[in-house]
């Protein structure tokens, strides 16, 4: 358990989640049914609550979203955002360091939060009698936090050990890291959410309070809560916490740095003597649903769909089953942004071929695609998949306050995300083919190849041994 | 006195009636149906209407200790290829009417089972199990689909051996389970994968998934009725039973010893462990509580305590007990910077020998108990995670009474169960202690996969 999240994977697990989320399925739903149908009020504070009714289990996800995330940092204190959501459960004048969590768990509940560019959330998962008592508890940090330099600096060392862990120990996460900040060479985009070492070990308990007496009000907050409850119920218990906090005069606008022009392909090659399999990756900038030509994002997700859902995908079916140039390929959209979203391509060179060959090859598929574009078929069969994936995403606890969490922090308003369903059946052929010229045809593309280092130590020859702990999923490259 | 003050107290007051009056939530009582089709097989269902979602998970005895020497990775490679064609349907063909449908199937192999998962919505149930049977029953192992599979395992084994992880379990299994089944990387090797031949994949459909020992749990939009007919058809032209090599039993080799990875990272992957308790153990529920608080139970534990909150040396740390159908574990997993290991180990071999010798508080079992009973419901939320819970009861055979009796089981464990169970169970001297890194201070009994 951990209190925070991977940026990198987090967010691609999201945009999974809302994208899955995003859908109704007409071919199951009559057209007027909507995703989640959620309830929502504001309190007299400011702060947007977002209720998504789901009673399979007498239990809830309740979710507290802040308006704010690493982007949204000074240059110099980077991983602050991250740091203060750790030290969120430091305690309080009537929470002692570490009860937080414990007394969640005494009462049959899990709790964790985590980080991303965009925002910074903290949930409990417990049962629906005790959702006032965690209410009141996630109130009470809102505003209450005690920060001593006593409790806090071990906690810094704790996320050295994070960065040591996610990052530093792992080859493709540190190229993912590099291809990041060359892809955005101005954006806070480009920094790395749990930060920089050599920023993150010299922040301080002040720089944590500052950042948050800025940003952590009811104002600059979203309240969100599936499972078993309706608004009705809810509303009462939210007066009786988050509505006795004062709101805040002086959030901050959230205006960052807008990326300059860029241009020319630029690469960034890794070798590592730990690295084995070689790797190849390249990152657009795109659209998201706030940002950028944002009109477009629908037609982005179901180019995704076509090019890299499944195993039928076009991506899949050239490249690895056909051509066998890759033993895998993916593609992913993240169109959940409040600024610039991102479209990367990533692929595994099958045995006895080489990146550059894999290269080749999606050059001249996506050349493919942009001259000759897509066909009617690819797209409705695109739409009927996205659209029932929706009924999936009902089917989750925590997913749709996902959902809600993530597009209330990036721009977006509960509308949007209940008519999903509809700007993706409003989707034409000719805006798939707009769209992928618009981000793939441009070339100001990172892109980023791991390799073995050029003579890579011969290991051991593997006596046999194995993980007892973990059984092994079957490790399928690609997308299927 | 203003009114944030009064919050505050209110919300202690709220805080400290919880911890003295709670016990133990409302069972969430779980509705399971015993299916059984004419033709006599059985399966668990949770019926569920509220979304048009049928999930079902079912498992085959037998899997990944089962492979032969030379073969590793072949149960693995089987499941990884049951998918890519059968009947009449080549691999696109058969994909495509799964894509098109949005119908989820896989299988996977493991220790002791071979299991399969399908994910459908109700109004393309039919398309779905039909495909299930045909890949359970006449699976094509076309040489494209074969040879795509073998360089998609190859390519996917080499990118896990970037990983300290991974060097971390290979040599925990030759470690603590030397010359068997168990010991040996379930994934294969370059050399295993390459030697697999078609055969041996039609081979292991043929007589590894077998009606006896097959476990069936099903989830959501579906009745009873409509179940029953639908098992003789999935699975009644399976054979009655599977060729299953006999595994020994074994307990964990090596104890106290300390086995080094040697890798140029600047953080060290350690895993230490020694022999647990099997799953049938009167005990289970005692060791289950004990395992709570020890490093079970996240930021509720004391090994996350003392090695995280306390000293920040380590993101992450936690412990686990694992029974499998051969052989026990209790392990600890964690990290920290190259210079920290020996100071982490030591902290948690002093944890382990404390807990040995004087067991737990009373206030540690109670927040044990209230946390494992009041969690339980949160794996009801969805179709998927009820069909593997359904699963799991089954593959332990702990009764169809199980998951209504579960709490009770926990709540009966006293502090002297508690104890005994400690001092039975956990022995400092005896943890055999695997590093991947390049640990300072330490000085190991042997080294694994040098460079």
């Amino acid at each position: 358990m951990t209190h925070d999240a991977r940026p990198v994977t987090q967010r691609r697990r999201w945009r999974a989640l809302v994208a899955g989320v995003a859908l109704s399925a007409l071919a199951v739903f009559p057209a007027a049914a909507r995703v989640f149908d959620p309830e929502t009020f504001t309190l007299k504070n400011g702060m947007q609550v977002v209720v998504v009714n789901n009673p399979r289990a007498p239990v809830v996800s309740h979710m507290v979203w802040y308006k704010v995330g690493s982007a949204d940092e000074e240059p110099g204190k980077s991983g602050l955002a991250h740091y203060l959501e750790h030290l969120m459960f430091k305690g309080t004048a009537k929470m002692k360091p570490s009860e937080f969590s414990r007394t969640v768990a005494r009462n049959g509940g899990r709790d964790n939060a985590f980080t991303a560019y965009d925002y910074t959330a903290y949930f409990e998962n417990i049962a629906r009698d005790r959702l006032e008592l965690v209410m009141g508890m996630e109130a009470d940090r809102m505003v209450n936090l005690r920060l001593t330099d006593d409790i806090v600096l071990p906690e810094r060392k704790v996320i050295q050990e994070e960065r040591r862990q996610r990052t530093e120990n792992e080859p493709a996460s540190r190229l993912y890291e590099q291809l990041y900040s060359l892809l955005f060479v101005h954006h806070p985009y480009g920094t790395p959410i749990i930060g920089w070492m050599h920023e993150i070990e010299k922040l301080t308990t002040q720089d944590a309070l500052d950042f948050y007496k800025r940003h952590y009000a009811p104002n600059n907050a979203i309240l969100v809560v599936a499972g078993d409850i309706t608004a009705a119920e809810l509303k009462p218990l939210a007066e009786k916490t988050y509505g006795k906090i004062k709101p805040s005069k002086d959030i901050p606008a959230r205006v960052r740095v807008t990326e300059p022009p860029t241009e020319g392909a630029r690469r960034i090659t890794l070798t590592d003597d730990q690295v084995r399999q070689p790797n190849w990756m390249r990152i657009w900038k795109a659209p998201s649903y706030s940002a950028g030509e944002k009109q477009y994002a629908s037609a982005l997700e179901v180019l995704e769909s076509i090019l890299a859902d499944g195993a039928t995908s076009r991506l899949y079916k050239s490249l690895v089953v056909e051509q066998k140039i890759a033993a895998g390929v993916n593609l992913s959209y993240n169109p959940n942004a409040l600024d610039l979203g991102t479209l990367s391509i990533s692929a595994t060179p099958a045995p006895g071929q080489d990146v550059a060959a894999v290269e080749k090859a999606l050059d001249a598929e996506l050349a493919k695609l942009l001259s000759g574009g897509v066909t009617d078929a690819e797209v409705a069969s695109a739409k009927v998949r996205l659209r029932r994936d929706a009924v999936f995403a009902r089917d989750s606890l925590q997913g749709p306050a996902y959902a809600f969490g993530v597009a209330l922090t990036t721009g977006q308003t509960v509308a949007d995300v209940e008519a999903w369903p509809d700007r993706i059946a409003a989707v034409t052929r000719e805006q798939v083919e707009q769209a992928a010229k618009l981000v793939l045809g441009q070339d100001n593309h990172v892109t980023g190849i791991l390799l073995p280092a050029a003579t890579p130590a011969p290991v051991q020859a593997a006596a046999p041994a194995a993980p007892p702990a973990a059984p092994a999923a079957p490790a399928k490259g690609g997308t299927k | 006195m203003d009114a944030m003050k009064m919050i505050r107290r209110t919300g202690l007051l709220l805080l400290a009636a919880f911890a003295l009056t709670f016990t133990s939530l409302p069972a969430a009582a779980v509705d399971i149906e015993k299916v059984v089709s004419p033709g006599g097989i059985e399966a668990w269902l949770v019926r569920d209407t509220k979304n048009p979602i049928i999930a079902m998970q079912f498992a085959f005895a037998g899997g990944t200790e089962r492979d032969p020497d030379g073969k590793l990775g072949l149960a693995i490679m089987t499941a990884s290829t049951m998918d890519e064609g059968a009947g009449d349907l080549d691999s696109q063909a058969f994909q495509g009417k799964l894509d098109e449908n949005s119908i989820q199937l896989s299988f996977s192999a493991g220790r002791d089972g071979f299991v399969g998962q399908l994910t459908t919505l109700r109004e393309t149930k039919d398309t779905a199990f039909d495909l299930m049977r045909l890949a359970l029953t006449k699976p094509r192992f076309d040489t494209e689909a074969v040879e795509r599979i073998r360089g998609q395992l190859q390519t996917s084994l080499r990118r896990s051996q970037a990983d300290p992880n991974y060097w971390a379990q290979m040599a925990f299994g030759e470690t603590l389970f030397p010359g068997h089944p168990y010991g040996r990387p379930q994934r294969g090797t370059a050399q295993t994968l390459a030697a697999i031949t078609r055969d041996d994949l039609v081979n292991f459909a043929r007589t590894r998934l077998a009606r006896e020992g097959l476990k069936v749990a099903v989830s959501g939009d579906i009745t009873g009725e409509e179940l029953a007919p639908l098992l003789d058809s999935l699975f009644g032209a399976l054979p009655a039973k599977a060729e299953l090599t006999p595994v020994a039993n074994i307990t964990a080799a090596a104890p106290g010893k300390t086995i080094l990875v040697p890798r140029p990272i600047p953080q060290t992957v350690m895993i230490l462990a020694h022999a647990g308790m099997d799953r049938s153990d009167p005990d289970w529920y005692a060791a289950t509580i004990l395992n709570y608080s020890l490093g079970g139970g996240g930021f509720s534990s004391r090994l996350m305590d003392e090695v995280r909150e306390k000293r920040g040396l380590t993101y992450g740390i936690g412990s686990s007990l694992q029974s499998f159908d051969h052989a026990n574990l209790v392990t600890v997993s964690g990290s920290t910077v190259n210079d920290k290991a020996a100071e982490a180990i030591s902290v948690t071999k002093q944890i382990w020998g404390d807990v040995a010798k004087n067991g737990i508080t009373e206030a540690e079992l109670r927040d044990a108990q209230t946390y494992l009973t009041g969690s339980f419901p949160l794996q009801f939320t969805n179709n998927g995670a009820i069909a593997g819970l359904l699963l799991q009861v089954q593959r332990d055979n702990l009764g169809i009474d199980y998951l209504n009796k579960r709490n009770d089981l926990l709540n009966a464990v006293t502090l002297a169960d508690v104890k005994r169970v400690a001092a039975r169970l956990l022995d400092p001297a005896r943890l055999t202690t695997i590093l991947v890194g390049q640990p300072t201070g330490i000085t190991p009994d042997g080294t694994l996969y040098k460079p």
